[in-house]
């Protein structure tokens, strides 16, 4: 690939380019009570070129045609559109395109047939249907597997490639009374191979969620204490990471600004990494859409804004490193690899906040009782990053006077910094999930919108 | 110097009256069929597209991006697999085949009585639209659009903090070819423009955006009227920027048009899609013929009305696009129905089996979607309603796997005594096609379309949504 580059930019007159390129074999499977629903495979190969103009500016093109015509027109393409490039805001290769990559210890697993993923599948949603008489369907199931190789080139010599497979099963499982509305629950897990998926695990938890919602009561509206699953606080700090990101802080559509390190975000007991190197972190990146290497990076310690996510272009204007977080383009996008949220060592995590509500019996929390947010929807509607509001549907449960039941439908509303500094206290050890880990979380006084 | 190498870099589309993909295919599926195969279906596309993105006074972005690939498909019984690949060479459409064969148990070395009779001559719906891609805009006529759009969000807007334009070409050549004769080749263009801004005054802030989409029409971003957009965002925008957050509850709801309409689309256009049925995720299952809305309401889905960003000449499964009527009067007429709804189902199809790109499976899908209007004026709707709210623009939702959606509106304001008062933020809508269809109890004369995209189960694809005016008696409101 490189010695063809280099050839097809010699002839195009281009001095400065570089690749990124991905090829997948895929193969997934669906089910539907007890039969095959849809089989697929695919073979996909891609590759993005940039080129410099001999003004310095930047232009990008995207192809799946790995022909050497289709390469040829992929840097033809690249050096037409610097043309049209941004001449206060042009990337440069990372200077740590060639520094040394992390290990990362990810076994390679052979791929497995079709026909063994589908009788996985049957089995699983054959229990997960035995689980309860009220669960008729798996509406939502999947099982796939992925092998797939990835590079970086530049024409300074970086060489990045890694090789990766993983595996992935959803089971949503959709359950329904006499007389009553139907209730869903699910669950996913991620390995390195469909082997390695803890299948028993993702059907309890799948079964567990479905049948625990099946006795609903509305809620009514107003404030309350609420404590978010790991789950749900990852996907609300994954929905306001903009907070971090250095990109959206220069595109002026971050609630930070240049000057926010140092700032108290959130109570002193909260930290929050970016940690894409953590070992449960399936898929995990070693290196960048720049070739720059994944590493940790405080964003909150102790409540303070510590750092914000770079690429090459951001870091040069704010002064600081890339950090590993990069995509790859004429504007280069930034963006969190996987968080690990907690307690700030050295500094109590709650206990205080959360002795209050232990010693009332949980009454500390009002007549209303506690709603507990066990996952949200709607994040792509209901979020509002740039004014830091959301309004999300939720499911979860309402505890009140020593009872447990599923709330209706309901939405949770507020403003995420807000929300930050109105963190009672951590509950439980951090849990591992697909998208980070981070212990229960409990948070003051949020408007909840029911039905009652 | 530029538009010349870009005018060489332009790909043909197929070059379909060369023998030769008539044969290749002819061949495919013949031996798909021989080897036991219900059905093959083939499906093959070229795209070439194009991003471009302005912020404040720069372009920031320009994304071009080519490609080809294929998908293949095989049905025996109520079962289907399917592969997609970017490898077009014999070799590598043959692999694919023998791996979504596999999937079913079936084997080319094992040749069974075939019933392939070979392709007929190709239904081109292509025919003037060869050269659409050429008579697009060229970059220079789109970065300078784009800073005209942003140029009069800067004039027209005040406490700006973020202007952007975007601007969104996709072109593409498909060709179906299946082993029950069909074989149909088409062409797409569709260009969307995007307008957005952040205000800000101190903890006062507004972002507000608005999508602008049509299918077919070389020529749409010459005639765009940057200054008339850059104004009714920002006239949004600063009524936005001081509103107060909405009181929770339940309310009466005027809904406007255009946009407005996103709201059946997922919660009830979706529900008549035969995946839905598929699946057992739909209430309305077993109810055709039935009432299941207000009698007020006729809605109607179709691929056909011109420049529509959800029109399509031929779906993605070589069927001729139609009109559909899903309720009417209240009733509920008809599914959508895709080439394994039917199978699966036994709901005829509708033209409506679509997909992003060769890498899906086609699946029953919506395109331009709609309310019918209705007898009443705006005012008449909003003067009925004492104490309730009125949603001029409507935000993204979802849908979840029981039914509940849930909406942001992205503009709201408050209804007194029959009159439009204070804008309010924050709302969200919540509910459940079921309860609030027969709730939907007057429709406006004001019926009109907005572009948007959808995501679904193959990927996300060009629709309309649409509707008049219309009145939701209640429905649960999020808010503060």
């Amino acid at each position: 690939m490189r010695t063809r580059l280099e050839t097809l930019a010699a002839e195009a007159g281009i001095r400065q380019w570089d690749l990124g390129a991905a090829c997948s074999t895929d193969t997934s499977v669906q089910v539907d009570r007890g039969e095959a629903k849809q089989l697929k495979g695919a073979q996909r190969r891609s590759i993005t070129v940039r080129a410099w103009n001999d003004a310095g500016l930047v232009g990008i093109t995207s192809t799946s045609d790995l022909s050497d015509t289709g390469l040829a027109r992929a840097l033809i393409g690249a050096h037409e559109a610097s043309a049209f490039g941004n001449a206060a805001d042009t990337p440069a290769f990372s200077p740590l395109a060639t520094a040394p990559l992390p290990s990362l210890d990810q076994p390679l697993r052979e791929q497995r047939s079709i026909l063994e993923l589908l009788d996985t599948l049957k089995e699983a949603e054959r229990d997960l249907i035995g689980r309860h008489g009220a669960i008729g369907t798996v509406p939502y199931n999947g099982l796939a597997q992925r092998s797939s190789e990835r590079i970086y080139l530049n024409s300074d010599g970086a060489c990045r490639q890694q090789q990766l497979t993983t595996a992935s099963l959803y089971l949503y499982a959709r359950a329904e009374e006499t007389g009553r509305k139907p209730r869903s629950g699910g669950a996913v897990r991620v390995a390195y191979g469909a082997a390695d998926l803890d299948v028993a695990g993702c059907i309890n938890e799948a079964a567990e969620r479905t049948i625990a919602h099946l006795d609903y009561a509305p809620i009514s509206t107003g404030h309350y204490t609420c404590v978010f699953s790991p789950e749900a606080f990852l996907d609300l700090i994954g929905a306001f990471s903009s907070l971090f990101n250095a990109r959206a802080i220069l595109d002026g559509i971050s609630l930070s600004h240049k000057d926010s390190i140092g700032e108290h975000l959130a109570v002193p007991f909260l930290s929050i990494h970016d940690n894409g190197l953590h070992p449960a972190n399936i898929g995990a990146l070693s290196f960048d859409g720049e070739g720059t290497p994944t590493s940790r990076l405080a964003l909150v310690e102790g409540g303070i804004l510590r750092n914000f996510l770079h690429s090459e272009a951001t870091a040069r204007a704010f002064g600081a490193q890339p950090t590993g977080h990069a995509g790859l383009g004429a504007k280069v996008s930034v963006g969190p690899d996987w968080f690990e949220i907690g307690p700030t060592p050295g500094v109590n995590s709650g206990e205080q906040g959360l002795d209050r509500f232990a010693s009332s019996g949980h009454s500390a929390a009002g007549e209303r009782g506690l709603v507990v947010i066990e996952s949200l929807s709607a994040l792509h509607a209901g979020v509002k990053a740039s004014q830091g509001s959301f309004s999300l549907p939720f499911d979860g449960w309402l505890l009140r006077h020593g009872e447990q039941r599923s709330i209706e439908s309901a939405t949770v509303a507020g403003d995420i910094r807000q929300l930050l500094q109105g963190i009672v206290g951590f509950e439980g050890k951090a849990k591992i999930t697909p998208d980070g880990l981070c212990p229960w979380v409990w948070v003051d006084h949020l408007s909840i919108t029911g039905e009652a | 110097m530029t538009q010349a190498l870009l005018a060489t870099a332009v790909p043909v589309a197929f070059d379909l009256h060369e023998h030769s993909w008539h044969g290749r295919l002819e061949s495919l599926l013949g031996q798909g069929q021989a080897a036991g195969a219900d059905l093959v279906e083939v499906f093959i596309e070229r795209t070439d597209n194009l991003g471009v993105l302005a912020e404040q006074d720069t372009i920031t972005n320009v994304s071009p991006a080519f490609g080809m690939g294929a998908g293949i498909r095989v049905f025996l019984g109520q079962r289907d697999g399917f592969v997609s690949t970017n490898d077009l060479s014999d070799a590598g459409l043959l692999a694919a085949l023998d791996q979504a064969l596999a999937m079913l148990g079936l084997q080319r070395s094992v040749p069974r009585l075939s019933h392939f009779d070979g392709l007929p001559a190709l239904r081109d719906f292509a025919g003037e639209k060869r050269d659409w891609l050429q008579q697009s805009p060229s970059l220079a006529e789109t970065t300078a659009a784009l800073l005209r759009g942003t140029d009069q969000l800067n004039r027209h807007g005040q406490h700006l903090q973020s202007r952007r334009g975007s601007y969104a070409r996709n072109w593409q050549a498909v060709l179906v070819a299946a082993s029950d004769g069909t074989f149909a080749h088409d062409i797409r263009l569709h260009q969307t423009l995007g307008l957005n801004l952040l205000a800000a005054d101190g903890d006062h802030r507004a972002s507000v955006g608005r999508r602008y989409g049509t299918t077919d029409r070389p020529d749409d971003l010459r005639q765009w009227d940057a200054e008339a957009a850059a104004l009714d965002l920002c006239q949004s925008a600063g009524r936005m920027l001081y509103a107060d957050y909405v009181e929770a509850g339940q309310f009466p709801v005027v809904l406007a048009n255009r946009f407005g309409g996103v709201i059946f689309h997922e919660a009830c256009g979706h529900l008549l899609e035969t995946t839905q049925l598929e699946r057992g995720t739909t209430p309305f299952a077993d109810q055709v013929e039935q009432p299941i809305a207000h009698g007020a309401v006729t809605a109607i889905d179709e691929g056909l009305t011109a420049g529509a960003f959800g029109s399509i000449a031929m779906d993605d499964e070589g069927m001729a696009s139609q009109r559909t009527v899903l309720i009417e009067n209240g009733v509920l007429k008809r599914f959508l129905s895709d080439r394994a709804g039917e199978v699966r189902t036994g709901h005829p199809r509708t033209g409506s089996g679509r997909r992003q790109s060769h890498a899906f499976a086609a699946a029953s899908r919506m395109r331009n979607t709609y309310i019918a209007a209705g007898p009443h004026s705006p005012e008449e709707l909003i003067a009925s309603i004492d104490h309730g709210l009125y949603c001029k623009a409507m935000g993204g939702g979802s849908v979840g796997p029981t039914g509940q959606f849930n909406f942001a509106v992205e503009e709201g304001y408050r209804i007194e005594n029959g009159q439009l008062s204070s804008p309010v933020k924050g709302a969200t809508l919540i509910g459940e096609a079921k309860e609030v269809m027969p709730r939907i109890s007057m429709c406006a004369d004001d019926l009109e379309l907005a572009a948007g995209f959808c995501g679904s189960v193959s990927g996300s694809v060009f629709v309309t949504v649409g509707q008049p005016h219309i009145k939701v008696d209640s429905i649960t409101v999020g808010g503060r």
